[in-house]
């Protein structure tokens, strides 16, 4: 029965993630490899549980093309623009660099020229997935080495699409000769302006009235019969079903949905990203390895020192610190998924003689395999290179306050020290936050705040006052913890979300917590009197009485909060020493009010 | 144009003050500044005070008498809006214009004289006040006040205010 069979291999995949994927990251190898290794160990060449090469591959490609949906998605006109020269001057710097350098090399190796170029292209281009992932891993998307390899993977995602869609054209094949040849690029430029425009004038009126039916799975659905349906289209006319899929994701990033459907692939992301590294694992084809073992090593070699030495190389002119530069190489010295996509069509198009493309595939597979190897080896690199010149390592100026959160409550906060003057390093973790923070001169860490490392990037050891202004309760209390323990000398200033964290962080000694919403309720109490009537300055006193009856209560809360009983007790007996202050208060009020003198 | 500056923090509980206060409102050209209802959290805008202040003929300091001179307020608005370079040494923006003090208190007349309760004539308690407007530029008027206005009955009060409101309507018609 199909269904069964597509059970056991979903489970399959399922296992062999489980089992290899924990194992790696606890061998300190990162979860890439561990898919990688799953997908060797389930695939044609390990136990052979999925013995269908046809089947893997059309698998692997379908990987790719929901790969390429997502990063699609991720590249909005905007977000290009406020990185125009990151992406412009690094990714042209980086495809000339790291193109010509191959070219020579595969030229040398025996390709002809024209194959020579476009493998070398091919393969100049990194693995988004493996450079994003390792770079989410280790929160280190925000520094300038994240930013500048960002960069760089942003532009190979576009110059793919024309890449792809020429390659085609460029063969030698009797297929495409002639005339042919011009009617292949006629379907081609036409599935494209056909995509974009179903795009626009169809998709976009009518994913606003799928919206609007507000059934959350059928918009999830939608979006992937989006996907497959502009993949199979693009096959029909010959092209790609990963630029497809790329070519509607970058047409909804624009669109007001585009956080909708991220949001409803978000779950599926992590685990397509693994299916996919899965399905690389499972396309390197060991045979081969066996077969013609030197050949291939001195490609997977030249790829990587090649590619490596040439980004090390600009890693200075792109502003990656001295230090990281080993590791900005190691983090896109590898093949990415467009090489498969790119050699696919090479070899379609008779560019690549013999066993070349199968030699190159599994050549970027084994690259793929290497990079997290290489950012261990890279990271080693670093810190002996740090140990061995300390004195030459400039200790960055640290902020005198950092601000973790920068949501609402975080953004007021660090706007009145920036009006002094003060300047705040920022811990977020909402990337569409960042670029904009960023664009006010904060020094911005993308992250989970409480990760010690973190916190020691941004100088907690240095600064003099944490603002901790996430919405996280446990978060926040983690945070206070950290500070304690770790950085002894910080001060604190806390949001609080409600009473309950409010007693929590006193409870862990921090009198500088304010609740979030109380002081503009009392703002609005005041509001709510002056429209009764009362005089505005009065209205003002009697917030002021509430406030510090209020704040009593909660303190002689403090020692019993975890005493639910006794918390009732105490919140009525303030409650009703409340009124019995207010009740004096008017009582005084009438009285006065009989012998005023003024 | 003349411009009222009122200082009371519990207007409602006023009697003197108040009974001052309606007699003189609606009189055209008279803008009254209430700090407390302006400022009720005493963080006065400076530059909206001056601003009031810059096309105005007669400044009236109004307010009851607190400890021997103004409220709290009062002072802090003495503190934020006179400021050196725009009241004194530099523009003078106050200098030529007319001032007036109108004060309630809560002792009676006889109470303000070395024997009496306050140790002094009340015009010992005139002097600072008048000197802010000398030093400002300005001329001080001679200055309104009611003593005991809680204790001299309703008709006598309304005498007071009437006499103010007439001396306001014939500045006003007057400096027009």
């Amino acid at each position: 029965m199909a269904d069964a069979s597509l059970l056991s291999d979903t489970l399959l995949y399922l296992g062999a993630a489980v089992v290899c994927v924990p194992l790696a990251k606890r061998l300190g190898l990162g979860s890439v490899l561990g898919y990688l290794i799953a997908g060797v160990a389930i695939g044609p060449w390990g136990f052979a549980f999925v013995g269908d090469p046809e089947s893997t591959l059309h698998f692997a490609e379908f990987g790719v093309v929901l790969m390429l949906f997502l990063i699609g998605l991720e590249i909005d006109l905007n977000r290009l623009q406020a990185m125009r020269a990151a992406v412009f001057r690094g990714g042209s710097l980086q495809m000339l660099g790291c193109g010509v350098l191959l070219a020579a090399a595969f030229f040398l190796f025996g390709l002809p020229w024209i194959g020579a170029i476009v493998a070398a292209l091919a393969v100049a281009m990194s693995s988004t997935a493996i450079a994003m992932q390792t770079l989410t891993e280790r929160n280190q998307l925000g520094t300038a080495t994240g930013r500048s390899a960002f960069g760089i993977l942003l532009f190979q995602d576009i110059v793919a699409i024309p890449l792809i869609a020429i390659v085609p054209l460029l063969g030698t094949g009797e297929r495409q000769a002639g005339s042919s040849l011009w009617i292949a690029t006629a379907t081609a430029l036409a599935a494209i302006a056909g995509v974009i425009a179903l795009g626009r004038f169809v998709m976009r009126p009518l994913i606003r009235v799928i919206a609007t039916v507000d059934v959350r799975e059928i918009f999830t659905a939608f979006a992937l019969l989006l996907v497959i349906g502009v993949a199979l289209l693009m096959t029909l006319a010959g092209l790609s079903m990963g630029l497809g899929a790329f070519l509607v994701g970058a047409l909804f990033a624009s669109s007001e949905y585009r956080h909708a459907l991220e949001g409803d692939i978000e779950p599926f992301k992590g685990l397509l990203l693994g299916l996919f590294f899965i399905a690389i694992g499972m396309s390197i084809d060991v045979g081969l390895i066996g077969a013609q073992p030197l050949r291939l090593l001195a490609i997977v070699v030249a790829i990587l020192a090649l590619k490596g030495i040439a980004l090390a190389l600009m890693a200075k002119r792109l502003g990656v610190p001295q230090r990281e530069r080993w590791l900005f190489a190691a983090l896109l010295a590898q093949g990415g998924e467009f090489a498969f996509v790119v050699l696919g069509a090479a070899r379609a198009a008779d560019l690549l003689p013999g066993t070349w493309a199968p030699l190159l595939n599994a050549a970027v597979a084994l690259s793929m395999a290497a990079t997290p190897l290489l950012v261990i080896a890279a990271d080693r690199w670093a810190t002996r290179h740090a140990a061995q010149r300390e004195d030459d390592v400039i200790e960055d100026a640290h902020a005198p306050v950092i601000i973790a959160g920068f949501g609402r409550y975080g953004q007021i906060v660090g706007r009145m020290l920036n009006l002094d003057g003060v300047a705040a390093t920022v811990l977020d973790h909402d990337p569409d936050n960042i670029e904009l923070i960023r664009k006010f001169g904060y020094k911005v860490f993308y992250g989970d705040a409480t990760r010690l490392d973190l916190l020691e990037a941004a100088g907690a050891a240095q600064a003099r006052l944490l603002v901790i202004a996430v919405d996280q309760v446990e978060d926040s209390l983690k945070l206070v913890d950290l500070a304690h323990t770790h950085f002894p000398n910080l001060q604190l200033v806390v949001r609080a979300r409600n009473v309950r964290h409010w007693l929590e962080l006193a409870a862990r000694g921090v009198d500088t917590a304010e609740r979030e919403t109380f002081e503009s309720a009392l703002r609005s109490g005041r509001e709510a009197l002056e429209k009764l009537g009362m005089p505005r300055y009065e209205a003002r006193e009697l917030a002021d009485t509430f406030r510090r009856n209020n704040i009593a209560t909660l303190t002689a809360m403090r020692p019993h909060f975890k005493d639910q009983e006794k918390l009732v007790a105490l919140a009525r007996s303030g409650l009703n020493e409340l009124e019995e202050n207010l009740r004096r208060d008017r009582e005084a009020r009438a009285t006065r009010a009989a012998q005023e003198w003024d | 144009m003349i411009t009222l500056i009122h200082a009371h923090p519990h207007p409602d509980r006023s009697i003197g003050g108040r009974a001052l206060l309606d007699a003189v409102r609606g009189i055209p050209r008279v803008s009254v500044r209430d700090l407390y209802e302006l400022y009720p959290d005493l963080s006065i805008d400076a530059e909206a005070e001056r601003a009031a202040l810059e096309a105005t003929r007669l400044v009236i300091w109004q307010h009851p008498l607190y400890w021997y001179g103004v409220p709290a307020l009062l002072k802090l608005w003495f503190d934020d809006v006179l400021t050196e370079g725009w009241a004194f040494n530099g523009r003078q923006a106050l200098a030529g214009k007319d001032c007036l003090w109108v004060t309630t208190t809560g002792g009676g007349r006889d109470a303000f004289a070395p024997t009496g309760r306050h140790g002094h004539p009340f015009e010992a308690f005139v002097a600072p006040i008048a000197q802010i407007a000398h030093f400002c530029g300005m001329n001080f008027l001679d200055p309104i006040v009611v003593y005991g206005s809680h204790r001299m009955g309703k008709e006598a009060l309304q005498r007071q205010a009437d006499s103010y409101r007439t001396f306001l309507t014939d500045y006003s018609t007057s400096h027009g």
